[in-house]
């Protein structure tokens, strides 16, 4: 995977003119302390890290945390007091302002949070002005303005003024505009924090979905948890200025790194942040021709009454209980025996979406895109999920078992592949 | 008992001295030189006014005035114009129309360049913001003794006076309307790689528009009440027929002037106002479409200019 931007210590001092505040913060001086004794703001402090390319990196933080600061910090709005901010072969930090003009214009563009239109200019004209700085004639513009409103589907609004649209629909032009000169690297500072939550939820869901097409890498800001853990292939915690924690949605959730994140994922819905593959577990399965003994004895070692059936292929076919193994001729395939409506969800399918599957009490199948199987989920232990008390997400054997017969089959949550899974976000 | 027993300053003699000893000598040929341009601009729109048939011009403006203020306007603008050509003072009234119309666009010319230099450094702002204060100070009768001195007397020297003069509304509101561009919308053209030239001219300018207008406006009511005064060190129109009529104690004269002064800022200014006025002249509705397509393209609303303006 490529590394698209790369942030190597960057810390940003507001009103150090001499220097001071710097060499006091390399001095691990706290910052309220800095600012306390020679008044400089530490905006930003020692902040490092990588975005690969296609990836959304949320970078969540509470007002004042210096997350706004640090996204403009990435394309030079703001210049940093240190640090190297690395865009294919340049340093944002340390370029000159051609070479500067030259990356905004084609390498990284930004969304606003309260959406900068320019009033003076037509829907199309703002669309387009990205390519009007860089010199390309009128109908070149025109074209590729309307091809980028077409994305967020507002083509037909193309000659209407930015005023004569909703919020929504001025932050999808926004977003068209970041989109008109085909950036690899896109910034969206809070877009949807000035969105009402019915029209935010709307704009979050047809941002994944013009991601899975787009495949940008995007660096989103944003205040709000949900829409962090929702949206974010990984996720930066910051706090005054400092990254507190980075990792996946479930990382966070499930292993936040101190009492501040801590206190943030408390509320979180757990049930929207994992999914299927998160928690289901290795179960042996039994091929489809194996005879009725066979699958006995592997039921007996694994010590289930319940096996699902798998094809040649392995793909899901059903699933066999103990009591039609036993009442059966031991010589009888499986095929002929199993149930064929069994429980499954896809392994993208998240914990809220697993609630029918789970209504009969039988272990939930689950399988990957192809439908073929990767591991089953107990019922009750989807319950030990969703609490929010730690050990629960941090041992996830244990609590799931403690209510479940035995189950000696080591069983490993296949949570490896979360990044993969999460990018796939069904519409509910 | 007061200071002057103690000390006289000779501060005439000191100025005196100045101006004639130093000034005078040295920079005549400066301030010589300075009055070609105004000249020039002055005796074209003179020449252009004078040419202009009166119902050409006055129906110029009634359209001008109902496209831009409303149907009223235009009937002022109608009757007020034919009645100053019935009281024979048309003649003067398009000299003093040049005489504006060539300060403001001296005024415009070098006011909205100031403006922006200073809305674009604190420190060139606070430098010409006390000249500006002062520039407004300063009664307008104050100005014509350097001026004279300098510039000797007619009609660019009554031109340059009035330039002075109604220049800061256009500087202030300049730097104003392009300090108040809000600062998200320049950051976007900065985060899609506009130089500053670019963000200057495709958005900083076109939204200050308004407000620049605003300062036009003020400019040239300024303009409007120098010119007249301007008369005194020989510049002519309108003015001059007021100036006789006073010399003349005509009573009659000297009002007649006035009201032709009178009829013509008023129509200068709810024009220009027109401009300056949000919401006035760009709807987009049915009856705005109907009159546009009545009048075909003379006169576009203000919004919608800006884009060719700054094209």
């Amino acid at each position: 995977m490529t590394i698209k931007l790369k942030v190597e210590n960057v810390s940003k001092l507001f009103n150090d003119k001499r220097g001071e505040g710097l060499s006091l913060l390399k001095q691990g001086r706290a910052k309220d302390e800095i600012f306390r004794d020679i008044g400089v703001t530490v905006g930003i402090d020692n902040v490092s890290f990588e975005v690969n390319e296609g990836e959304i990196f949320v970078i969540m933080g509470l007002s004042g945390s210096g997350k706004s600061t640090l996204v403009r910090t990435l394309n030079g709005l703001i210049k940093p007091t240190m640090g190297k901010i690395m865009i294919g072969g340049d340093d944002v930090a340390s370029c000159d302002a051609k070479r500067l003009r030259e990356i905004r214009r084609r390498e990284i563009t930004m969304v606003f949070q309260h959406f900068a239109l320019f009033p003076h200019k037509t829907v199309a004209e703002n669309v387009a002005f990205g390519l009007r700085v860089r010199g390309l004639g009128k109908d070149e513009r025109r074209q590729a303005a309307i091809e980028a409103l077409a994305r967020v589907g507002l083509q037909d609004h193309a000659d209407s003024m930015p005023d004569q649209l909703s919020g929504g629909m001025q932050q999808r032009v926004g977003l068209a505009r970041g989109l008109a000169t085909d950036p690899e690297i896109l910034l969206m500072d809070e877009p949807f924090g000035a969105l009402d939550p019915l029209i935010r939820r709307e704009m979050q869901d047809e941002l994944i979905v013009l991601q899975k097409e787009l495949k940008k890498t995007i660096i989103f800001i944003t205040h709000d948890l949900n829409e962090a853990l929702l949206l974010g292939d990984r996720i930066a915690i910051m706090k005054d200025g400092a990254f507190v924690q980075v990792g996946t949605a479930q990382d966070i959730v499930s292993h936040p790194a101190d009492d501040y994140v801590r206190a943030f994922v408390a509320d979180v819905d757990r049930s929207r942040v994992f999914t299927a593959s998160d928690i289901a577990k290795d179960a042996d399965h039994i091929p489809v021709h194996t005879k009725a003994i066979r699958a006995l004895a592997v039921m007996d070692k694994a010590g289930v009454d319940l096996a699902h059936v798998v094809d040649a292929k392995e793909m899901l076919v059903g699933a066999v209980t103990r009591e039609t193994l036993e009442a059966a001729k031991p010589d009888t395939p499986v095929a002929d025996l199993m149930d064929t409506d069994v429980p499954s969800v896809s392994g993208e399918s998240y914990i809220n979406e697993m609630y029918t599957a789970a209504q009969s009490g039988a272990p939930i199948a689950v399988t990957d895109e192809d439908g073929k199987f990767v591991g089953s989920i107990e019922p009750a232990s989807i319950f030990g999920h969703l609490a929010s008390d730690e050990s629960a997400g941090d041992d996830e054997d244990g609590t799931a078992d403690d209510a479940l017969p035995p189950q000696p089959a080591a069983p490993e949550p296949l949570g490896s592949d979360v990044r993969d899974a999460k990018q796939e976000r069904p519409n509910q | 008992m007061s200071p002057s027993d103690l000390l006289i300053l000779p501060f005439e003699d000191w100025i005196n001295a100045f101006v004639r000893g130093f000034l005078v000598p040295n920079f005549r040929p400066l301030f010589r030189a300075l009055q070609v341009p105004v000249n020039e601009v002055l005796q074209g729109f003179d020449a252009f006014f004078a040419w202009v048939p009166m119902l050409a011009v006055t129906a110029a403006f009634a359209l001008l005035a109902w496209r831009v203020v409303g149907r009223g306007m235009a009937i002022v603008t109608i009757v007020g114009f034919c009645f100053i050509d019935m009281i024979e003072l048309w003649p003067e009234t398009m000299t003093t129309l040049a005489m504006i119309i060539t300060s403001v666009l001296f005024c415009t010319v070098i006011g909205v360049p100031i403006g922006i230099l200073v809305a674009r450094s604190d420190r060139a702002w606070k430098l010409t913001r006390p000249i500006l204060d002062i520039m407004q100070t300063v009664p307008s009768f104050v100005y014509l003794v350097p001026i004279v001195m300098l510039f000797g007397v007619g009609m660019a020297p009554g031109i340059i006076a009035t330039i002075i003069f109604a220049l800061p509304p256009i500087i202030r509101m300049t730097n104003l309307g392009i300090r108040n561009v809000r600062g998200d919308l320049i950051e976007a053209a900065e985060a899609f790689g506009a130089t500053p030239t670019q963000t200057l001219l495709e958005v900083q300018v076109p939204l200050a528009m308004r407000t620049i207008m605003a300062g036009l406006n003020q400019t040239l009511m300024l303009a409007m009440s120098m010119v007249v005064i301007a008369a005194l060190i020989g510049a002519g129109g309108l003015g001059l027929v007021v100036n006789t009529g006073l010399g003349r104690l005509n009573v009659g004269q000297a009002t007649a002037g006035g009201v032709g002064i009178v009829i013509l800022a008023i129509v200068l200014d709810r024009i220009t106002q027109g401009f300056a006025e949000p919401g006035k002249g760009q709807k987009t509705g049915l009856i705005a479409a109907l009159k546009s397509f009545v009048s075909g393209q003379t006169v576009e609303p203000a919004s919608q200019t800006y884009s060719d303006k700054t094209a």
